[in-house]
Formats: structure tokens, sequence, C-alpha cells
């Protein structure tokens, strides 16, 4: 990676992608040496064995789910601009956007609800809306490994459904999950800072 | 064509006498010095002559670019995202505490918004990660005239590009030539020198003859690469029948600490040039070469290993423990083979200086020959060695811990990030003990705490 210069010229629709994910060029620059440093064998593209290389995203106990939010839709092939459409979930929530949105533009990609849906599709594999006692399970025996009995885990994963759960259907919906966190500081939580 | 006769006599006498006096210079400079292993500090003037001209060029980059109101880009050395080191634990408690509206005076066993702290950090290891950076050239603060390492290189001013022509210059069309021609002396030498040396009856003369065959030719490649090195702590070095371990960041390891000392070599048998030089050393001194095959065989290269180590007249061993090249920003795993044999070990720091040449061999990006294209067109190679004092194995240790012991002694010494990573690694998958331990943590926190509830 050292030795390749990297002008903002050379990043295709650098233009396009600042309006899209809000990143400033200097960011975005950055955000490109990090993509062909992750793309060792030059293809212009990442595979998911590109980001299962990373050691410290292989021992993370959702690293699997969190490469796939990466792959939508079964595709194997992560461009450039599907890197940073992700990454711009991630980006700290500037006070100014807040005031002086356009509400005819859509939403920024890092915006509070953007964020909530990125966690929320973390649980939900099926994409049906909805975080079934089932989806829980699983996501919670990815974080606990084998380290806890599966009836401990059954207990905790139908305790946390029933709280969430308003209308009865035995799974948290989208609003039902956003509804649980109205008081967390998301913006604060689900955000990286990129150096300048 | 009888007038151009008198002329082309005249043109070919003078070729032939610069080409004398260049010779002549090359030997009375360079190879003579060599031999005896003594030095003129030319090269250390070149080093002091470079850092000026440098620190001019930076300055000058930097006003060039304020002044056309560029942003100028700098590589930042220690990861691009800012990051708190907080522990899995009081992270999540905060996230728990900033979301949840209950008194807490028992922490809840399990939240759905626990999910953010795996989900940001893992989206933080995609942006930057400490391992990833580790296996490409370190970036340089300042610039080096070197186009290879410039982000900003646009036109900027002339008197820059002006400077920066001249340095291609000399590096292609003088340095390189008379680094080539040195390089040839030296192997050939070698290769001579210890095939002859081999016919000699083993003996104490033929030790002798072929310990200054290898350190003359190993000098003069030094030399072939103008490495500047400063050897620290020279009474610490390896002596016989002991292990000298190094990290390791390049091929060219080996030439700078075999210049200093007399070692066994170890390693695998190649083919080409390199299976030419290895066949000719082992004539005169009794090298470790291990066939390919052989080489997986742990229990073959162990055996050999201590065999080699048991008979205390033989050389010390030099070995990488490594098993890879890094970027000599930091130190990973030493495997722990070199480390079960029981023999005493010298450990070895080799910092290089990236200013003024990035002697980092990125394997997956360059082949060999490329590789020493770009040594012998920078600058210079410029490295700090430090003999570290010897260490055993305690009682109570086992080789893994006796391994890290000397990586972070090394690690400490050569001002290297101790990494826990291991370097292999960088063509296969992390196993999963790293996975495990995580996960052992959080579920400590969800079930003791599940267990207070229960019993209450």
């Amino acid at each position: 990676m050292g030795s390749r210069s990297s002008h903002a010229a050379r990043i295709p629709d650098v233009d396009s992608l600042r309006r899209e994910t809000g990143f400033s060029q200097a960011s975005l620059r950055r955000l490109y040496d990090r993509f062909q440093a992750l793309d060792r064998t030059g293809k212009g593209y990442l595979s998911r064995l590109d980001l299962q290389q990373i050691r410290a995203l292989a021992v993370n106990p959702l690293g699997d789910r969190i490469i796939d939010s990466f792959f939508p839709d079964g595709s194997l092939r992560l461009d450039f601009p599907g890197f940073v459409r992700v990454l711009a979930h991630f980006r700290p929530v500037d006070e100014e956007d807040e005031g002086n949105r356009d509400p005819k533009e859509p939403e920024p990609l890092n915006s509070r609800m953007n964020k909530l849906r990125f966690a929320f599709q973390l649980y939900d594999l099926d994409r049906d809306g909805k975080i079934s006692r089932h989806e829980m399970l699983q996501a919670l025996r990815l974080m606990v490994g084998v380290q806890v009995t599966e009836e401990q885990l059954e207990s905790i994963a139908d305790r946390t459904v029933q709280e969430a759960d308003e209308d009865g259907d035995g799974a948290v919906s989208f609003l039902e999950f956003a509804k649980s966190l109205e008081k967390m500081n998301i913006e604060q939580k689900m955000s990286i800072r990129i150096l300048k | 064509m009888f007038l151009l006769l008198p002329f082309d006599n005249l043109i070919v006498s003078l070729l032939g006498i610069s080409l004398t006096v260049l010779f002549t210079l090359l030997l009375v400079f360079i190879i003579v010095p060599a031999i005896f292993g003594v030095s003129f500090g030319i090269r250390k003037l070149y080093m002091k002559t470079l850092l000026k001209i440098f620190a001019w060029a930076t300055l000058r980059m930097e006003r060039g670019a304020k002044e056309n109101h560029h942003q100028l880009y700098k590589p930042y050395t220690n990861g691009i995202i800012a990051k708190d080191p907080t522990s899995l634990e009081e992270e999540i408690k905060e996230i728990r505490r900033s979301g949840s509206s209950k008194a807490l005076d028992n922490t809840p066993e399990f939240e759905l918004s626990d999910i953010f702290y795996f989900c940001r950090k893992g989206m933080e290891t995609i942006m930057d990660d400490e391992v990833t950076k580790r296996f490409s050239a370190e970036e340089l603060e300042s610039w080096n005239l070197l186009s290879r390492t410039n982000y900003n290189f646009h036109y900027i001013s002339l008197r820059l590009t002006v400077l920066w022509g001249l340095g291609v210059l000399i590096r292609y069309c003088f340095l390189l030539p008379l680094r080539i021609a040195l390089a040839f002396t030296g192997i050939s030498l070698l290769v001579v020198g210890t095939t002859m040396v081999g016919y000699l009856p083993n003996g104490r003369f033929k030790e002798f003859l072929s310990k200054h065959v290898h350190l003359m030719c190993y000098r003069i490649c030094v030399r072939a690469l103008t490495a500047i090195i400063t050897y620290h702590d020279r009474k610490n070095r390896p002596r016989d029948g002991g292990i000298c371990v190094a990290n390791h960041t390049s091929p060219i390891d080996v030439i700078i600490l075999a210049s200093d000392g007399y070692y066994a070599m170890v390693g695998q048998v190649h083919g080409g040039l390199m299976g030419v030089i290895q066949r000719a050393m082992v004539k005169a001194c009794p090298h470790v070469w291990f066939e390919r095959s052989e080489v997986k065989d742990r229990h073959l290269v162990a055996r050999r290993l201590t065999e080699h180590v048991q008979d205390k007249s033989k050389l010390p061993i030099l070995i990488f423990p490594e098993g890879t090249c890094i970027n000599n920003t930091s130190v990973m795993m030493f495997k722990k083979g070199s480390f079960e044999i029981g023999a005493t070990v010298y450990p070895v720091a080799i910092k290089y200086d990236p200013q003024f040449g990035d002697a980092f061999y990125n394997s997956s990006k360059y082949g060999m020959m490329t590789y020493l294209l770009r040594m012998m067109t920078s600058w210079a190679i410029v490295c700090s060695v430090w003999y570290l004092p010897p260490m055993t194995r305690q009682a109570e240790e086992d080789a893994v811990q006796f391994a890290n012991r000397v990586k972070s002694a090394i690690a400490r010494q050569g001002g290297l990030v101790d990494l826990l990573w291991d370097g292999g690694l960088k063509r296969e998958k992390v196993k999963d003990t790293f996975k495990e331990e995580q996960q052992k943590l959080y579920s400590k926190m969800i079930v003791g705490n599940h267990e207070d509830r229960s019993r209450s």
C-alpha cells in the first residue's frame, strides 16, 4: 500500500459518493487506501475471504454476520462504493446536518434510524422485518459460544423477546426494537470517527 | 572512414582509462576495506548529506502545497480511526447504562443493545486493524525523494521536480551499476572462495579461511547495498553452540548479521543462483540446509538442529522464528520450534530506518528480482542491530512462554510493537481459540448475573 499514490482523482465517482455517504474527501481517500490494502491481490473488489482474513474481525463472535452485511442479496464482490455505503452508517452524526436537512432528500445513511436498522438486520437473518425467538437464540448463541447451556440461553431469549414485544406476536419488529432502545445514545455508540 | 580512425582510437582509449580509474577506485575504496573490515566513513557522510536534502524537500513540498491550497495527504502510521481502549465489560456496561431507564441495582443479564458493542468493534477492525498494516511497507512522515513513497507527487515546484529527477539519475545511472558490480564481485568471490576452501582438509586452518572468506564476501555485499549498519552491544554476540534469533524483515537480514559474525545458516534448499551459493557455502562450513519435503517434518528439523547445537564446537545457528517477513514496525508470534531445543538463545533486534530505503520484502507483491532492484535503487539501507544478552529457558516455563519472553525483549529493544498474532496467518485463517476468549468474557457477564437472579 505504501508505494501506491492514490489521488482523489483515482477514486471512481468520488463526488457522488461524497453526496451519498457524507464522508469528506479526505476520509474517502483514507477509506480508499484501506480498501486497496484489504484487496491484497489487486482485484479491484473485495471478496468475503479478504474480509475474513482480518484477524481481529475473525475473533469477533459476530464477525461472519458483519461480513454478510457487506454482501447483500448473495453478491460475491464488494466494490468501493458498496464498501463506503456500509461504513457510512457509522459516520458520526453532525449536529449541523440535522438542522439544515432538506426533508425532501433521502435520510442520510448515518441517521439514528439507519444505524438502528443496521443493528436490527444483524439479528434479523431472514429479513422478514421481525426478530423471532429463534433468531434471538441464534444471535445469542453466536455471542456466548459454548459457555452457556441451552436452557439458560432459551430463558434469556424468552425474557428479552417478552420485554420488547408489545403487540404480542412473539417477535420483535423494527419499531418495537427502536422503541426499546429509544433512550440509548445510538449516535455515539454506533459511530466511528475517522481522523482528519 | 579513415578520417574517423584516429578519433575512434581516442575514444576507445579514453573509455579504457576511465574504466580503469573507476575500477581502481572501486577496489581501493570499497573492496579492500571490505576485506579487512575497515570503514572510511564515506557512507556516514553520504547519509548526513541526504538527510539535509530530505528536510529541505519536505519543507518545500509543504510550502508549495500551502501556496496552491492543496491538502497534503499525510499517511497515518497509528491508524485512521479514533479508538478508546476500554474492555468488553466496561463498554457493554456503558452501552446498557446509556440505554436503560430502569434503576440498575444489579446488572441485567442481556440487553438488545449488547449487539452494538460487537457490531462497532467489528466495523472498527474493518476500517483499521493492527495486523493488515504490518504487511505493507511502513509509511513515512516526510518525503525522501523517491516517487515510490510519495502521495502528493504532482507538480509543486520546478526545483523539487529537478531535484527528484537528479535523484533518479544518480540512483539509476550511477549507484545502480556500481552496486550491481559489487554484488557480482561479492557473490562470485563467495562461491569461488568457499569451493576452494572446501578442498582443504578439515582443521583449524580450514575454519580460519572459511570464516574470513564468508566475512569478506558478506562485507562486499553490504557495500553493494550501501547498507549503513550500527551495531550495539557487540559483547553479547552469539557464541558457538548457541542459537541466534532475530526479527525478520527481509532476506537482507541474513547479510547484515552475517557480515558481523560467523553463523551456520538454516534454510530451505532453493534452485537457481541461490542453490549454487548454498551448495558452495556448505562445502566450507556446516550450514543446515533442508530439502523442501523435509521442512514439513517438524521432528526431523528439530532433530537436525539439536544435533548441531549439541556439538559445542559448531557455529551458532541463525534463525528467524517469525517464519515470514514483517514490515519492521512490529514483531509477530515466534514459532516455538527453535525454543524447544534447549540451547542458549542469543536474541538480536534489527530495526531499519525507512527514510533511506524501505527494506521490507513484501513477497505477495514483489518477486525477488524486483525486490533486489528496488533495494539497489534506494538511497541506502540504514539499520541498527542490537545484540541482547543471552537467554535460557527457565524451569517453570514451556517453549511458548520462553519464545514470548524473547520476543518481548526484542520488541522492547527495537522499539517495535509486540503482537500476539501469528505472521504466517497472512495466508490462512485465524484459530478459534481467540474467538472463544471473547465469548467467555461475554458469557461471564450475562450468565454470572443470571445465576444471581435465580438465587435471589
